[in-house]
């Protein structure tokens, strides 16, 4: 009766409508027989869940100690051991159910433990990844052969691969971000950034065990949070302590945690750096047969940076500055600094060569609630070129960095810079 | 001529009953007989009384003389199952753990149908923290006795504490620290007719009604979640006699709860004259020994500790007629200076002049 109960608690606290609404024993057989892709440590996770659903304790309780075996740090693995073991002498009423003796920072960290299962199985069961692409535009350089997006609502990370047909889906990874959520705004503010990032090299110095197997930062705040007055610094990927496999959902000061093991996979993709790194809080799943949409306005971007191109060394100024928003930003200004500083260089109206190659480009995720910023609701994309200048005075090759904006169907510059 | 043993187990707090006092009483025959069948083959009144004077010796501390003394009657008697117990107990108090299960190991292949030794070992191997073997024996012991409720309980207390070491690895408390707060102490007094003692040999507790008792109990407790969906008909009669139970029981309930709040009042207290007369005359001690050797044997065992804290929980009363009417609990006794002792009782208690007064007390571990 115990055990009914707890596997009663166990579907109804833990799984999604969706998997307790089938027929349960055929369900583990689909979900377990072709785990081929899959995490594997969730995948025996979700399996003793499942499992316990079914009624089968004593398989469940195989599996959780395999798991052990596997992922001897894996603390919500002993959780559920914990559970198995305590419902053979008294009655379950939760999920991660502790003596009632235990303090209330345990109960703390008994949630944190239970959101990261519930996070796990939903993840599990969701349909997201399935004929589903995120709604990305994006155009890779050269170097580029990843793209990361970061879910944080799923505390998930997907990584892609581009290729002919777009991005090809290559693993996902359970992720902990901020203990507040996304959308951070100033610093101390324990949330995780939404925005376009670009990862950088591991970092080298030695770090502190929270870091575990290692970091690399993000470039946050990028120019449009600098724009934006946001704070703070310091965004990594890193790995988690040496102590536990994963931590809650919501656990860092703003950093996106992966386990160790999964950090590691990700190595050969962090290792060059300049991966485009997109953590979104509102994603949005497009079916793979709308990638054309995606193409035609790849096409329109690529136009209008030839326009700009064409008439920057065309010399005709008017134009040139059309391409730029009137809540355009640089470093040293806004439109009216860089109007007066580019009709000034342009005056003399000298013989420009303007080379534009390796151009890169990915949409800037959009936020769920910053009103009366930039990036409210609109379209941005964020280019990386080479751009090779030449006049009779300087002969120049430097990465640059705009922001594009779709205001009324036509892109506009709102930054440029170096990148 | 019989020798009970006795195995007492200090639980963690969290402790989960498994069978109720009534039919465990019932059923404790069970497994005892196969042990007084082993010691038919050796013992004798003599041999016991060495056996009790070396526990004795032991109690007192002489636990290298009494050592001595068990492997010398080792010697005469290798197999004997009691004195391979009393060796285990002796070792298991005077902290030789490992010695200790070497005994009670060599106790369960000699005699592989005595539960005893199983569940000591399981003690034993749970205090050093191998919970799988401490597992493994005392599902063995219910194996060969299924209904032998220390296992179980023991069982129970051992999924609680691996369960209790996942969790600390889940939450990464401090594992050093939980260990030693849980520790198990094994107790073991063998021959003591106190607070520890076992009854097994006298009839009546097979013939007295409990049972009959428990099962008239039963479905009219049960009655009451099931009357919502039983038929109308059904539901009047149910609830009639529901009614006069509870009405004839209430006051006897409530009478019997302060006969027995009294005795352990008198008993913590030392009071040695209230606590005698809280047993009624014709009340026969254990093991056949005659009341007025007990009541001396009482007096001293009452009065000598310089305090006495007793605990009763988990009351389970059975009313079996207006004049009498049996008591479980669990009672935690500790004399000051001594380790608690935890044991579950039962008491008969018959209304004479007005008077619930004890007719009959079985401990068990």
């Amino acid at each position: 009766m115990r055990l009914v109960q707890y596997l009663m608690v166990v579907c109804f606290m833990l799984l999604p409508w969706s998997a307790t609404a089938v027929n349960q024993s055929k369900l583990t057989g689909q979900l377990f027989s072709s785990t081929s892709g899959k995490d594997l440590v969730e995948g025996l996770l979700v399996k003793s869940l499942m499992q316990i659903a079914e009624g089968n304790t004593k398989q469940a309780m195989l599996t959780v100690n395999e798991l052990i075996r596997t992922t001897p740090n894996f603390k919500l693995a002993h959780l559920i051991r914990g559970d198995l073991l305590s419902a053979q002498s008294r009655a379950l009423n939760t999920f991660g159910n502790l003596p009632p003796s235990s303090s209330g920072t345990d109960s703390e960290e008994v949630e944190g433990l239970r959101e990261e299962a519930r996070t796990r199985i939903n993840h599990y069961f969701s349909a997201d990844n399935h004929n589903m692409v995120p709604d990305i535009t994006f155009k890779m350089d050269a170097n580029q052969k990843h793209l990361i997006l970061i879910d944080t609502v799923k505390s998930r990370l997907y990584l892609y691969e581009k290729s002919n047909n777009g991005l090809q889906p290559v693993a996902d990874y359970y992720v902990s971000i901020g203990k507040n959520g996304a959308d951070k705004n100033v610093e101390g503010d324990k949330r995780t950034p939404v925005g376009l990032y670009f990862s950088n090299k591991k970092i080298t110095s030695p770090l502190a065990d929270l870091y575990g197997d290692g970091a690399y930062p993000l470039n946050y705040p990028n120019e449009l949070d600098t724009h934006n007055n946001k704070t703070g610094y310091g965004i990594w990927l890193h790995g988690t302590p040496q102590d536990t496999y994963s931590r809650p959902p919501r656990a860092s000061d703003g950093c996106v945690v992966l386990s160790n093991p999964d950090l590691g996979k990700l190595q050969p993709v962090l290792k060059a750096g300049g991966v485009p790194v997109i953590i979104s809080d509102t994603v949005k799943w497009i079916d793979s047969s709308r990638v054309e949409e995606k193409a035609k306005e790849l096409k329109a971007l690529n136009n209008a940076l030839e326009g700009w191109r064409s008439d920057w060394v065309s010399q005709n100024t008017n134009q040139y500055l059309n391409n730029y928003s009137k809540n355009f930003f640089y470093n040293k200004g806004k439109l009216p600094e860089w109007t007066a500083h580019k009709r000034r260089v342009l005056s003399g109206k000298p013989k420009l060569t303007v080379k534009v190659s390796n151009v890169s480009m990915f949409s800037y995720p959009t936020h769920s609630h910053t009103k009366g910023k930039t990036s409210v609701g609109d379209k941005i994309i964020v280019v990386n070129f080479d751009q090779y200048y030449q006049s009779p005075t300087l002969k120049n090759t430097m990465r640059k960095r705009q922001y594009w904006k779709n205001e009324n169907n036509q892109w506009k510059i709102i930054y440029e810079g170096a990148a | 001529m019989l020798a009970v043993l006795l195995v007492e187990y200090r639980v963690l707090p969290t402790k989960f009953k498994y069978i109720t006092m009534t039919i465990h009483n019932i059923l404790r025959k069970k497994f005892v007989a196969p042990l007084l069948l082993a010691l038919m083959f050796s013992a004798t009144a003599t041999i016991a009384g060495e056996l009790k004077d070396i526990s004795t010796m032991a109690e007192q501390g002489q636990q290298k003389e009494a050592l001595t003394r068990i492997d010398a009657y080792l010697d005469a008697n290798p197999k004997d199952a009691q004195g391979l117990f009393t060796k285990g107990i002796i070792q298991a108090e005077g902290g030789q753990r490992d010695a200790a299960i070497t005994t009670f190991n060599l106790l369960t292949k000699t005699y592989p149908n005595l539960p005893e030794p199983y569940n000591n070992l399981a003690v034993l191997y749970a205090d050093a923290g191998k919970y799988d073997l401490a597992k493994k024996s005392l599902e063995t012991a219910i194996k060969t006795h299924p209904s032998y409720a220390t296992a179980h309980e023991n069982l129970g207390d051992i999924y609680a504490r691996m369960a209790s070491e996942a969790y600390d690895k889940a939450l990464k408390l401090d594992n050093g620290n939980s260990r030693a707060q849980s520790k198990l102490s094994l107790i073991k007094d063998l021959f003591s007719d106190d607070v520890k003692t076992v009854v097994a040999t006298n009839n009546s507790t097979a013939t007295r009604p409990i049972r009959k008792a428990e099962t008239t109990t039963h479905p009219i407790k049960k009655a009451e979640p099931v009357t919502p969906s039983a038929t109308p008909k059904a539901i009047p009669a149910l609830k009639k006699q529901t009614e006069t139970v509870v009405d004839n029981t209430g006051e006897v309930e409530s009478n019997v709860n302060a006969a027995v709040d009294a005795w352990a009042a008198a008993w913590s207290d030392q009071n040695i004259n209230n606590y005698l007369a809280s047993y009624a005359d014709s009340f026969k001690p254990a093991k056949g020994r005659s009341l007025s050797s007990w009541k001396k044997l009482r007096k001293t065992r009452v009065t000598s500790p310089s305090s006495i804290s007793l605990k009763l929980s988990n009351r389970k009363m059975t009313v079996i007629d207006e004049n009498n009417a049996e008591i479980s609990f669990k009672q935690r006794y500790q004399a000051k200076g001594r380790s608690a002792i935890h044991t579950f009782k039962t008491l008969s208690l018959n209304k004479d002049g007005g008077k619930w007064l004890i007719t009959k007390e079985t401990a068990s571990n």
